[in-house]
């Protein structure tokens, strides 16, 4: 008899103690749900995963042909410590209308000078001052997501082949 | 006074009565070495990073300016730290910039630049104070560690080997004329008097 109670004792709190991780389980499921696989692969929510290396900054570069004509040149050298603030601009120490022939570098374009009237001023204007908002480095980076662009050239052959057919 | 100071005169010109003439010597070889070791072993420590910055004026604005540049961290693992640029290594060098510092104390005493607009304010004429040092001694502390002997030239941008190869190398131009805002943000410089 003694034996008998014992061993039912013992397989009611294995039950309970299996029920118990099972509960717990489930609810760490809902507190860190498995996350989608989108731009940030694998784990779940909570989980913070080792971030991928940074792009590589490309020592010799030559200049890249821009995809369209109204595309931002990107920066085919590295910026790394530039300063470009209320003080001082570090790019416009090379790209200026005043040192961009002695300095080797192109020239900020006419459109830097404008204000949003279109009139053109003495300086580069306030809206096109902080170079980075639109000109990146180029990098060694792979896209994040598959694009299906188009640069402006092959868009217009395509447009010829298809009048043809 | 006149009095006063010949007694001690005298006394200094008289020959020892109480003290040997080994222990005078030893002793005062001794002492030389304590006191000359203890001044140098001092002066270093007004040397290092942690002294700098143990004023929150330097650890306010320029220390955390220099962190993130390529002197603060790079793939080689290789840090100046203040002194490296701003005080130059050989003593005698040394030893003049430290007692022309000392005029920094009274400004931490009066709090010339306690707040971040007074440092503001000031940051053209402090700028221009160590820009002005290094053009006066030819970059003394960039050539601490860039040396124009090891350039390779192949190894550097077309345009700065222009550069280092013409002006560098013929002593019209020194480091500074143009490395300006490498370690700390530069001021405004519109009012700048010296400009490469």
């Amino acid at each position: 008899m003694k034996t008998v109670i014992l061993r039912v004792t013992a397989a009611l709190a294995i039950t309970g103690l299996l029920c118990l991780s099972a509960i717990s389980s489930a609810q760490d499921q809902r507190l860190s749900p498995p996350a989608p696989d989108g731009l940030r692969m694998g784990g779940t929510l909570a989980e913070t995963m080792p971030a991928p290396p940074i792009a590589g900054d490309p020592r010799t570069v030559e200049r890249e042909v821009r995809n369209y004509p109204e595309q931002p040149p990107v920066i085919p050298h590295v910026i790394r410590d530039y300063q470009v603030d209320r003080r001082f601009n570090r790019c416009l120490d090379c790209h200026s209308r005043e040192d961009a022939v002695e300095a080797g570098a192109p020239m900020v374009s006419i459109t830097h000078f404008m204000d949003r009237e279109g009139q053109v001023r003495a300086a580069v204007t306030p809206r096109r001052y902080f170079c980075t908002q639109c000109h990146v480095p180029q990098t060694d980076a792979k896209p994040l997501v598959e694009s299906d662009f188009w640069p402006a050239e092959k868009v217009i052959r395509e447009a010829i082949r298809g009048d043809k057919q | 006074m006149k009095r006063w100071l010949r007694r001690y005169w005298d006394l200094l010109r008289k020959p020892s009565v109480h003290y040997s003439l080994g222990f005078l010597t030893l002793g005062g070889f001794i002492a030389g070495i304590i006191f000359w070791g203890g001044f140098n072993t001092a002066m270093e420590a007004t040397n290092t990073e942690a002294f700098c910055t143990s004023c929150h004026e330097m650890y306010a604005n320029p220390y955390q300016e220099l962190q993130g540049t390529i002197h603060w961290s790079n793939r080689s693992g290789v840090r100046a730290t203040c002194s490296d640029c701003h005080v130059p290594h050989e003593w005698t060098h040394k030893i003049a910039r430290k007692m022309e510092a000392s005029k920094e104390v009274w400004g931490w005493i009066f709090g010339t630049i306690d707040t971040e607009e007074k440092y503001e304010e000031k940051r053209l004429e402090l700028a221009q104070r160590e820009w002005h040092r290094l053009k006066a001694n030819d970059s003394l502390e960039c050539r601490n560690c860039h040396e124009f002997e090891s350039m390779d030239f192949t190894l550097q941008e077309e345009r700065a080997a222009q550069a280092h190869s013409t002006a560098l190398a013929g002593g019209d131009k020194t480091c500074i004329d143009c490395h300006k805002g490498i370690a700390h943000e530069l001021p405004d410089m519109a009012g700048a008097t010296l400009v490469q």
